[in-house]
């Protein structure tokens, strides 16, 4: 089902009249409201009367995850905070997290893109939602909520964790869709084989699926477990939260709701604009919001448009499945880690050599799996173990509380990890999770 | 007294520790005892060696991590309950033995038994006054 068939196959041409309006008020609140915006648009001399259509935002300066730092926590609000209904964060713990904020409009919108998010995951009015994303400063768990309610379904809001109790409300209260991130789903999976419990047997018929990369392969293996059609959605704290784009029926990219949320791909290094089909960094500029309006916003997820009709009908241009990032950032079980962050922390700690390896596995138990190699120094080598296990407890707590995320450490030899010349290859990635 | 023992941190992959016998066989150096501590990840193996210099810079050389530290080579009396009576010396003493590993060779009548003993200066007067007797390192090395 189509959630709001009007605005999502609304004709191309009538949709960029619609962003143009929207995006003329959208840099007007922006300048008037917000003085870094003020500031970055009088430094590239740019006048809000200058953006006339949609086809200027060309010419408007970027934002990225530092402007947002930067102004931590309210100061890219562009509504005082009598008006801000709610704030979320990011799950990031490089240094300050990003704090974004939603007016009542702002929820509203949010609640409307959510709905049309679960719809094309398949619900409707008369499905039961079990949301097993976690409820809190993360936008996940409130963010398919509200949708949820908007569009009439039944919420049943179990968050995260307990993988037992998951399973039994799957089957006592007969949830027909699962949301939740695609590891959690084989989790959930693995749980109920093991409690005997056959989930083909059960109403669930629907999944929507986000916040960590994942590919087609588990996208189908999800789908043959779990007996159940499962839907990619995509999303951002800094651009709303989930519900900027999800995958529909036809399987083939995600829908941008682009009357919200305006795409482009630049060249991460030019910084020109790229045409449609070519793979380059994806840039998100907000057409409604009120509180937290983002111009340009550089996410640093690599993927494609697409401005082809699509066989559901949606004229909402469509995204390729995330195939990497600009930076070096990991996402590990919805938590943003920076390899950075590790070796700050290392460098802290007495007998560690700042070389280090990260290691991702999805393999065991499906969860994101995280080992961090560390080179031992001469030091610590006696004829006792104790020594090296109480040192190996004491990194593997300092990098658990600074990452926010657990992990396991494993000590190698002295001088074993690899020296290179400029930057060192210090993730190893083995969820391939490429393209 | 004192008796050098060599440690060596090796990562558990297959070959680590055929590397380091091929090293000291390479250099005609002569293992006298051993014994591994292991962990899932990596283990700590500990020598002696009829040349622990020798032994740690040849191992070293190779790109080995190596440590030395003192142990004792105590004379157990070769019949039921000799170790137990050496242990109940450092017991009595609260002397606390950190690990210790058998000896291939024997001194006359006796077994040798390696000690990791903290602190070890009590623990030679201990046992010493228990009627020990604790090997030099060239006598050990000599065996």
């Amino acid at each position: 089902m189509i959630w709001n068939k009007e605005a999502e196959c609304q004709p191309r041409e009538e949709r960029e009249k619609l962003q143009s309006e929207r995006l003329r008020e959208t840099v007007r609140r922006c300048y008037e409201h917000v003085p870094a915006y003020r500031k970055k648009l009088d430094e590239a001399g740019i006048r809000p009367s200058d953006i006339r259509s949609i086809a200027d935002l060309k010419y408007l300066p970027f934002t990225t995850a530092e402007d947002l730092r930067d102004n931590y926590p309210f100061g890219m609000f562009a509504c005082p905070l009598s008006e801000v209904v709610r704030v979320h964060s990011s799950s990031g713990t490089t240094g300050k997290p990003k704090v974004v904020g939603y007016t009542r409009n702002d929820v509203e919108t949010w609640a409307e893109v959510m709905a049309r998010t679960l719809a094309c995951g398949g619900a409707g009015p008369h499905d039961i939602i079990q949301n097993a994303y976690g409820y809190g400063m993360f936008t996940g768990g409130l963010g398919i909520h509200y949708g949820a309610e908007r569009m009439g379904a039944t919420v049943v809001p179990i968050s995260g964790g307990n993988t037992k109790r998951q399973v039994m409300i799957l089957e006592d209260f007969g949830s027909t869709m699962l949301a939740c991130t695609p590891s959690y789903a084989l989790v959930i999976a693995d749980t109920a084989a093991e409690m005997g419990v056959d989930l083909h047997k059960l109403p669930l018929k629907y999944g929507v699926f986000g916040a960590e990369p994942w590919t087609d392969e588990m996208r189908r293996e999800i789908e043959a477990r779990l007996g159940i059609r499962a839907t990619d959605i995509y999303g951002l704290s800094e651009v709303i939260g989930p519900g900027v784009a999800s995958a529909c029926e036809a399987q083939n990219g995600l829908h941008i709701f682009d009357d919200h949320f305006v795409p482009e791909v630049i060249d991460p290094n030019t910084l020109e604009v790229l045409p449609p089909g070519t793979q380059g960094e994806l840039v998100f500029t907000s057409l409604t919001k009120e509180a937290f309006p983002i111009l340009r916003y550089r996410t640093r997820d690599i993927t494609r448009l697409s401005y082809e009709p699509c066989a559901c009908g949606r004229t909402h241009p469509r995204m390729q499945r995330v195939a990497g990032r600009t930076d070096d950032m990991l996402i590990i079980r919805g938590v943003n880690v920076f390899p950075s962050q590790i070796e700050s922390a290392l460098m802290g700690i007495e007998g560690t050599e700042p070389h280090y390896v990260i290691v991702v596995d999805r393999s065991q138990g499906r969860l994101d799996e995280l080992e961090v190699w560390v080179e031992v120094s001469p030091e610590l080598i006696s004829g006792e173990v104790r020594r090296l296990e109480l040192f190996e407890r004491k990194v593997t707590a300092e990098l658990t509380s600074v990452l926010g995320l657990s992990l396991k450490v494993r000590l190698v030899e002295p001088k074993t990890i690899a020296r290179s010349e400029g930057k060192a290859r210090r993730i190893i990635d083995r969820r391939e999770l490429g393209s | 007294m004192k008796v050098n023992q060599i440690s060596v941190f090796l990562e558990n992959k297959s070959g680590r520790l055929a590397d380091v016998t091929r090293v000291l066989a390479d250099h005609r150096i002569n293992i006298r005892a051993l014994s591994i501590a292991d962990t899932i990840d990596y283990g700590l193996l500990r020598l002696i060696v009829n040349d622990p210099e020798q032994a740690a810079k040849v191992l070293t050389d190779q790109g080995f991590t190596v440590a030395q530290t003192e142990v004792l080579a105590i004379e157990i009396p070769d019949r039921p309950g000799g170790l137990a009576g050496i242990i109940d010396i450092l017991a009595s003493q609260g002397l606390n033995i950190e690990y210790m590993y058998a000896f291939v060779g024997r001194s006359g009548e006796h077994a040798i038994v390696i000690f990791r003993i903290e602190p070890v200066d009590k623990a030679i007067k201990a046992l010493k006054e228990g009627g020990a007797r604790i090997l030099t390192g060239s006598e050990l090395y000599a065996l």
